[in-house]
């Protein structure tokens, strides 16, 4: 299964993180520190895939972000590629040629996606359409009762109350 | 703190107002060009966020959470203080408001420190609940969540919620969630299995919704990996199976080959089922990552099928060379990895590639190669691989060199040495590792050293051989890595003195100026081996003076004058031969030339000059040592001092023709003395030794030592004489010596700079640089970097396939202790094991009672496959009525219990689904419910022994068509 994803610029700022084994806030702060200074320190051409822990790491760079994600020692290296790739892409479909800065504002976004793609950190959908359907359907919900919320009359029952 | 919670607790409406929204945070901090200012900002926005969420409004609330959860995750600040305020917003009928709420107890709930987590039960129970005001969107959150922050009782709370959504046959997307969470509820709590665990397995079947079925073989995938016996799921199989011929999903796919790697060892029947769909997977599919599970399918489990492996080891073949992608190389030396010796062929195959990727610009690609040729190592093979990769370690990068010094040294060590038949061979390439210029291994080099010493009497005389090369060479002395391998050279070089073939050479190399570079403690050894090789070298010479004695003695004296001249020029010539051969490096050409002038050189070794001179010089080195700060060098330098006063003080010594006195009693009896506190050989011990120890009677270890004090007192006064080690006497030899001394230094000095010309600087040269020694380690033949691994490719000609060439000379005895001795016991018993062992139990009940009392919704599923295979033309209606049988069978010697323990049960879940309102009701229930589930487990456990052992096997054998 997948510990934990982590989306690390190249600059060693941490733009997400997720964790899907129990790690205590302090451990959590270890194992990113551990791991960037792992990762962003290889350099291109080289293997993703890095040993650490007995667990492996395996990351991927999309222009200024890191994509790790940390796995099991029998785990398939090239599958969690492939969902790295795919989370991408679905980050991309989204945001349209996402970047680092739609991450950086819109960073509860980018955590339902995720939910949407792995949950307890095994891969859930494999389609990227449906992903795009599940998010678009959640924003219009979200999105209605934004708008119920800051109705007028709302807003006076609001005050009044 | 009062005053602070009185104003938080009615914040104004400007607060409220004007509050910053989580953009408006991020804005700041991304503004905040330094550290510290960012840590200002983070700090204000923290006070905001503890004002702020304690507001009553719940907009207010939403936005403070949002902003903390923000800095939690991103900035690692610490929120399990909030984790009430987001509970608070569970309820919240907002749609946006429980979503926030949820991610920030997602990201920040733990399992075991979040305390608050039984509040949480309620609004999860009414989240997941199926009523149509519930929308998925609150419902996805609230199985994420359970997901991954359940403790134990939460998920036994909670198990039970799950079912309605598991169950749920339309293509409702929260279904594939729901497996994925009762995965982990049954990971955090077995004892949810006969709950959870048969909806999951009726995800498995045709009519699923595709992404339920992907999920649910991801759960059982995790399942089967994590059971340490994932024999339960064998009755599977057939679903698996199904699944792995239909699927087109290329995930599915994997983790289903994931789960038979599990499966296949436990029955050949499985492994030769899958063999087929399996190789034809490797031949059809491009996607490398299937294919890659295909073969790690292959070579954990299916290594009986030549054919597969055939085909898998072509197909790592294409890996290794795919020069472009570095992820295909290393996954393919991993994969190789897994073979083993048994399969050396197959790496022997791919031998060039493997050893060029030792030159691989990754790392972690020369790592996994080294380990893989590591893992190749067998007696036969392991000189010329030992030697290849201790070549390459000479031209490689600092780390790598340790890297494959520490691989080396831990698989030559491994298990006693049991790898090595040739120890000479061990024991020099030990002396070689330490000429590697980026040597740091020093620990490990030290503890062979003197463990091969102590274990291997065979290889004695080589290890003196190598720690006197190491001992001579005056550039390795000022390498502070280097420090204990000499350590245990001088350590070796006193115990063994008897292999030496020349003691006074060594005495020199122990005594030689830059010794005062080592750190006290090996300087402490060095003396003490000064003091053993003088006690051997001493002796020898009474002892060679008494067995010639019945000799004619006269003759050689006249001829002694000459021939010692002789044998200082044939000395002076075989040691400059040896540095030259060290300078060359090829050590062994010119050994057995060495070999011929030692044994001349021996002969002469133990006259009465070269005794004396010995004696001189150890004085003179020694000497200014028994005044030295540290107590070991001073106490043994005192030691050594001792004996040549002893030595000298014997009438012998003042006259010219020794052997007339030799029948001194004194002489007679000190040798004695001597030997025996020499001669008793040091064994290695093991760790266990003192246990075995019995404790004498009348000994009584607990008792006070107080009275010891006494004994002490008196030691201090009156300094034990007998051996005259005394101070005084000491002090007085020395002003006699004086004299002696001041001329000792020069003439000595002059003897080692002829000896040891080469290490000297010119005489001309400054005292201060007399560090500035060449290189110890440079090394020994430069060699362009461009061919390196053109020869090391050519080096192994043959050398990674196991050759059975008989070893030219027998293994020597290695001493071997019985128990404790360099086998570590592994305690595989694990709190985590005997969780997943009660998982695994709990799920083999499920599983058994399933096939024996198929419930109505089983039963169909269970004729639809048997239709299924009926369809696929295998003949096997025999086997299925067989199954039915044994379905009966089970029925009649378990039917009673079982059909109690889940008819109960079934009526618990109803209740659960219906009554919902009354939340006393409830918690009486769960009471009720928990302590039932124990009993219930005990039962089943006490039932179980049986079960798990008789009817399981023909359940197996019916589906494995």
């Amino acid at each position: 299964m997948i510990h934990f994803v982590l989306l690390i610029s190249r600059q060693g700022k941490v733009r997400l993180t997720k964790w899907y084994s129990p790690y205590s806030q302090k451990e959590r702060t270890k194992v990113i520190r551990e791991l960037s200074g792992l990762i962003l320190a290889r350099g291109p051409k080289l293997c993703n895939f890095v040993e650490w822990r007995g667990y492996k790491v395996v990351y991927r760079r999309y222009a200024s972000l890191y994509f790790c994600m940390c796995i099991d020692a029998d785990d398939n290296e090239l599958e969690i590629l492939e969902i790295i790739h795919h989370f991408v892409e679905i980050l991309d479909r989204y945001f349209g040629s996402v970047c680092e800065l739609d991450l950086i504002f819109n960073f509860h976004k980018a955590y339902y996606i995720l939910d949407e793609i792995l949950i307890a950190g095994e891969l859930q959908e494999s389609s990227k359409k449906t992903v795009a359907r599940l998010i678009a359907a959640q924003d219009s919900l979200v999105e209605a009762a934004k708008e119920q919320a800051s109705s007028v009359s709302n807003m006076i029952a609001q005050v009044t109350k | 703190m009062a005053a602070a919670s009185a104003s938080s607790s009615s914040p104004s409406l400007i607060d409220t107002l004007f509050q910053r929204s989580l953009d408006d945070l991020i804005r700041v901090l991304r503004s905040s060009s330094s550290a510290a200012l960012e840590a200002a900002a983070i700090a204000r926005a923290l006070d905001e966020i503890r004002r702020e969420i304690r507001s009553p409004d719940l907009d207010t609330k939403v936005v403070a959470l949002q902003k903390l959860t923000y800095l939690a995750s991103l900035h690692h600040f610490d929120m399990s203080w909030a984790a009430f305020h987001a509970l608070e917003l569970l309820p919240s009928t907002s749609l946006p408001q429980p979503r926030a709420a949820y991610l920030a107890a997602s990201l920040s709930f733990h399992p075991s420190s979040t305390d608050l987590l039984p509040l949480a039960t309620h609004q999860l129970r009414k989240h997941l609940a199926p009523s149509p005001s519930n929308s998925p969107a609150v419902a996805a959150p609230a199985l994420h969540l359970l997901a991954l922050a359940s403790s134990p009782d939460l998920a036994r709370h909670l198990a039970p919620d799950l079912l309605p959504i598991l169950s749920n046959q339309s293509s409702n997307p929260l279904r594939p969630k729901a497996v994925a969470t009762a995965l982990r509820v049954l990971a955090v709590c077995p004892d949810t299995a006969p709950v959870l665990f048969k909806p999951l397995v009726e995800c498995l079947s045709l009519s699923s919704d595709p992404r339920a079925v992907s999920a649910a073989i991801g759960a059982f995938c995790e399942l089967a990996l994590a059971a340490p016996d994932p024999s339960p799921y064998l009755p599977l199989a057939p679903e698996f199976y199904r699944l792995l011929v239909d699927s087109r999903n290329n995930w599915v796919t994997i983790k289903v080959l994931k789960i038979f790697a599990r499966l296949a060892p436990l029955e050949p029947r499985v492994a030769a089922r899958i063999v087929d769909p399996v190789c034809q997977l490797l031949r059809r599919f491009t996607a490398k990552s299937l294919v890659f599970e295909c073969i790690r399918t292959v070579f954990s489990s299916l290594l009986d099928h030549d054919a597969a492996v055939r085909l898998a080891v072509d197909k790592i073949k294409e890996f290794l060379a795919s020069d472009d992608d570095p992820n295909l190389r290393y996954l393919g030396l991993q994969a190789l990895n897994m073979l083993g010796p048994a399969h050396s062929w197959a790496v022997e195959d791919s031998r060039e590639v493997v050893i060029q990727s030792l030159n691989d610009t990754d790392t972690n690609i020369r790592r996994e190669a080294l380990r893989l040729i590591m893992g190749m190592l067998c007696d036969s093979n392991v000189v010329d691989i030992c030697n290849m990769l201790i070549k390459y370690a000479i031209k490689s990068d600092p780390e790598f060199a340790n890297e494959i010094l520490d691989e080396v040294l831990a698989t030559c060590g491994r298990n006693v040495y049991e790898l090595i038949v040739d120890f000479d061979w061990y024991v020099s390439l030990l002396g070689e590792m330490v000429r590697n210029p980026h040597f740091a291994k020093g620990d490990e080099i030290e503890r062979q050293l003197v463990d091969v010493g102590l274990r291997v009497r065979d290889a004695r005389p080589e290890l003196i051989r190598v720690a006197r090369n190491l001992l001579i060479d005056p550039a390795l002395l000022g390498n502070p890595f280097l420090c204990k391998v000499l350590s245990a050279a001088a350590w070796v070089s006193g115990e063994y003195v008897e292999f030496s073939r020349n003691p006074l050479e060594l005495v020199e190399a122990l005594l030689q100026p830059r010794t005062n570079l080592l750190p006290p403690f090996v300087r402490a050894v060095y003396v003490q081996a000064v003091f053993k090789i003088l006690a051997y070298s001493f002796i020898s010479f009474i002892e060679q003076i008494q067995a010639g004695e019945s000799l004619a003695i006269g003759n050689s004296l006249n001829q002694r004058g000459g021939k010692q001249e002789g044998s200082d020029l044939v000395a002076a010539k075989s040691s400059s031969d040896q540095n030259n051969a060290f300078e060359i490096g090829d050590g062994v050409a010119t050994a057995d030339k060495a070999i011929l002038f030692d044994s001349i050189e021996k002969q002469e070794t133990f006259k009465h000059e070269s005794i004396s001179c010995l004696l001189n010089l150890i004085e003179t080195v020694v000497g200014p040592l028994s005044e030295c700060g540290e107590v070991e060098v001073q106490e043994r330098a005192r030691n050594v001092l001792g004996l040549i006063l002893i030595i000298r003080g014997t009438q012998f010594w003042n006259i010219e023709e020794g052997h007339e006195l030799t029948r001194d009693n004194k002489i007679t009896k000190m040798v004695e003395l001597m030997e025996s506190a020499f001669s008793e050989e040091l064994g290695p011990v093991s760790t266990n030794a003192q246990k075995r120890v019995s404790v004498p009677e009348g000994l009584i270890l607990n008792e006070n030592l107080s009275e010891l004090l006494d004994i002490l007192g008196d030691d201090d006064i009156n300094p034990c004489a007998s051996v005259s080690f005394s101070l005084r006497n000491h002090h007085s030899t020395e002003t006699n010596q004086d004299s002696a001394t001041a001329i000792e230094p020069n003439s000595l000095l002059a003897e080692h700079r002829k000896r040891h010309g080469l290490y000297y600087l010119p005489m001309d040269k400054d005292k201060s640089e007399s560090n500035d020694y060449p290189c110890a380690n440079e090394p020994l033949l430069p060699v362009s970097h461009g061919e390196d691994t053109e020869d090391i490719v050519k080096l192994p000609a043959q050398s990674l396939i196991p050759e059975k060439a008989k070893p030219t000379k027998p293994r020597p005895v290695v001493i071997r202790l019985d128990e404790g001795d360099g086998v570590s016991s592994s305690n595989l018993s694990t709190a985590k094991e005997s969780k997943d062992d009660m998982l695994s139990g709990a799920i083999r009940d499920v599983l058994l009672r399933n096939e024996k009392k198929p419930s109505s919704t089983h039963k169909t599923s269970s004729d639809r496959t048997s239709q299924r295979r009926e369809n696929d033309g295998s003949e096997n209606s025999e086997l299925i009525s067989q199954q039915k049988e044994s379905n009966s069978f089970g029925d009649r010697e378990h039917g009673k219990s079982s059909s109690r323990k889940s008819r109960h049960h079934h009526k618990e879940r109803i209740e659960s689904s219906g009554q919902n309102r009354d939340n006393e009701e409830k918690s009486h229930r769960h009471s009720a419910k928990s302590s039932h589930h124990h009993r219930r487990h005990k039962h089943r456990q006490r039932g179980d022994a049986p079960l798990d052992i008789v009817p399981q096997s023909p359940v197996i054998q019916d589906f494995l068509l």
